[in-house]
């Protein structure tokens, strides 16, 4: 496994070095990360970056099939776009995780910002999923088309929401699944709460049974039956807005 | 070159603070370091910083920082100012040769104390007296800028990437408790000397990322009160407000911040009677001080700092803590280079003020 030293490297020679290193070794470690923009940009399958410090925004963008994984906390912008792959962070991210993302998997074990989930769409077998660990700001799943994220409100300090307000606005497909009952207010008027399938069920017992072992935590205390799930009001409710078909 | 108000380009930033809420001070080599790591926010047409508790010496003097494009320009500001004021000390502020920063103004400083009984006008307090001169030079003699107006603070900035115009001023040598950096991204107007970040007015400066779409309400709203908006940029009229808010209408910082990022009616529905009646008042008489848009500011002030976001957080902004100082940047990352292990790192709400005040008497 080659390990890179990132302290006081500009983010476009951090990653021309990735780049280079994963044509002789497809595991790298990058330590002293601090801010440097789009790691894991556009990476294939088979490549292995694990992260120490703080990658920069827009860390994965357009990813194609990369596993990243942080130790430490993330900013803005992750998973940008993102088609396949798998992120984890060990710890809390900023705005816009996984905006526009339309493939892969996004595991954050803390707290996320706002608009995390904007705008994430699916396309047959490619269905973006989001676990978020803590709590959510405003705006999540915003514009929603697509994929799945899975909020799970772990260690609410008293009088901690686990949702912002203008939750799901605008969304007109995919599936929010929430770990608790928040007030109607705080969601969009295009999103209603449906019950659990069967299948919705198997599939939270899965992802939650990989929360749990990426970050070694004990979640048999969840209860599957507190969970809510969240989706848009009408199908392709802008299918005539251009033309009729 | 057309400056400042004669321009509009329509199109980010980085900003950065810092402060010892006991009031202990320490050099600008680490807001440097700070709003350095964020250079990819910027695009080298604006950078600066306002450094708070620099001039223990004078601090009962008002330290003007003027930029002159001529000498001309600045024998008249200077004939204006010695009928006005005690010209105390007066000196170019120090500054070494950095190759990115060109075209410099002559740079001037001046620590001066009012001749407020040579005001014709009713009784006004220096304060008062002294932001009408400001505001006097700053519409009145072309090619001449007053830039930093406050007591035992300063702002330092130009035109170049903000690590660039730290070296250019020599932060390193200057000890401040409370410091804010700003790395311009110009979207609206060209970058000019005078229009790089921060906005000051006596002791307030505010550093700016984002775009105020409700610019036009707000200038003819402190326009009333006798501000004079010379630069047609968003943050010139933040800081007016803040001071006409706090200063003019002394209303308490927190009172100030409803003003500008006020709760969503439906929002203020759901709070108690007496709350409600408050934030209605509230919204009611200072409608047009309601700023929107897009933005995450980071205000100094005598008492201290206060970081706020727009009410739905379009623009990032993180705060820390450890031991007694507090830390807010647009990135993460930009505190973590000058802190690591803080205690507590956060992502505040939009609408949710961080205010750091210091814990003792201005020092």
């Amino acid at each position: 496994m080659k390990t890179i030293n990132a302290l006081d490297v500009h983010y476009r020679k951090l990653n021309d070095s990735i780049d280079s290193a994963i044509k002789v070794d497809k595991s790298i470690t990058l330590n002293n990360v601090f801010g440097q923009r789009y790691i894991g940009r556009g990476l294939p399958k088979g490549v292995k970056i694990k992260i120490h410090g703080i990658p920069g925004n827009d860390m994965s963008a357009y990813m194609g099939g990369a596993k990243i994984e942080v130790l430490g906390n993330a900013q803005d912008a992750i998973g940008n776009t993102m088609n396949s792959g798998r992120i984890i962070i060990h710890g809390r991210c900023g705005d816009t995780l996984g905006y526009a993302m339309r493939g892969g998997e996004i595991y954050v074990e803390g707290n996320v910002g706002y608009r995390v989930g904007i705008h994430m769409k699916e396309y047959k077998d490619m269905k973006p999923l989001i676990v978020i660990g803590g709590k959510a700001g405003d705006f999540l799943g915003e514009y929603m088309a697509g994929g799945s994220i899975i909020l799970l409100g772990l260690n609410l300090a008293e009088g901690e929401e686990i949702v912002g307000r203008f939750c799901a606005t605008g969304i007109h497909g995919g599936k929010i699944y929430i770990n608790g009952n928040p007030d109607k207010y705080k969601f969009g008027k295009e999103v209603e709460k449906v019950s659990l399938t069967d299948e919705d069920t198997a599939f939270l017992k899965k992802h939650i049974a990989l929360y749990a072992k990426f970050f070694k935590k004990d979640l048999s205390h969840l209860k599957l039956e507190y969970f809510s799930k969240y989706m848009t009001v009408n199908k392709n409710p802008y299918s005539n807005m251009y033309c009729s078909n | 070159m057309l400056k400042e108000g004669e321009l509009r380009i329509p199109s980010g930033c980085a900003i950065s603070g810092i402060i010892d809420k006991k009031g202990n001070r320490f050099s600008g080599g680490e807001i440097i370091k700070s709003i350095a790591l964020m250079h990819e926010r910027s695009n080298g047409l604006g950078g600066g910083f306002a450094a708070y508790g620099i001039y223990p010496q004078y601090k009962e003097l008002y330290a003007f920082h003027i930029f002159y494009d001529s000498l001309s320009v600045k024998t008249q500001v200077e004939d204006f100012l010695t009928k006005h004021f005690e010209i105390e000390s007066a000196g170019n502020i120090p500054t070494k040769s950095v190759p990115n920063i060109k075209d410099q103004p002559l740079i001037w400083r001046y620590f001066v104390s009012p001749r407020i009984y040579m005001s014709k006008e009713e009784i006004i307090d220096e304060d008062e007296f002294t932001s009408r001169c400001v505001i006097k030079i700053n519409k009145e003699y072309i090619g001449a800028y007053v830039f930093s107006s406050g007591k035992n603070m300063g702002t330092f900035k130009g035109v170049g990437y903000p690590e660039d115009i730290g070296e250019f001023f020599m932060l390193d040598r200057y000890e401040a408790y409370m410091w804010t950096a700003h790395g311009r991204f110009p979207t609206n107007t060209p970058g000019w000397w005078g229009g790089s970040h921060p906005f000051t007015m006596l002791n307030w400066s505010v550093v700016h990322n984002g775009e105020i779409s409700s610019y036009d309400a707000n200038r003819r709203f402190v326009e009333m009160f006798g501000y004079r908006c010379t630069l047609q940029t968003d943050t010139e009229v933040i800081t007016y407000l803040f001071d006409l808010l706090v200063r003019k209408h002394k209303m308490p910082m927190d009172k100030a911040i409803k003003v500008v990022a006020s709760p969503f009616w439906d929002n203020i529905e759901r709070e108690n009677k007496k709350t409600q009646n408050e934030l209605k008042s509230i919204r009611a008489v200072y409608a047009n001080a309601l700023i929107n848009g897009p933005f995450s500011i980071i205000l100094g002030c005598q008492k201290g700092m206060v970081a706020l976001n727009d009410r739905i957080k379009l623009r990032s902004m993180v705060a820390a803590e450890k031991g007694d100082r507090t830390y807010v940047a647009s990135e993460e990352s930009a505190i973590k280079i000058i802190c690591d292990n803080p205690d507590r790192i956060w992502s505040p709400k939009g609408g949710e003020a961080i205010i750091a005040l210091l814990e003792c008497e201005n020092k």
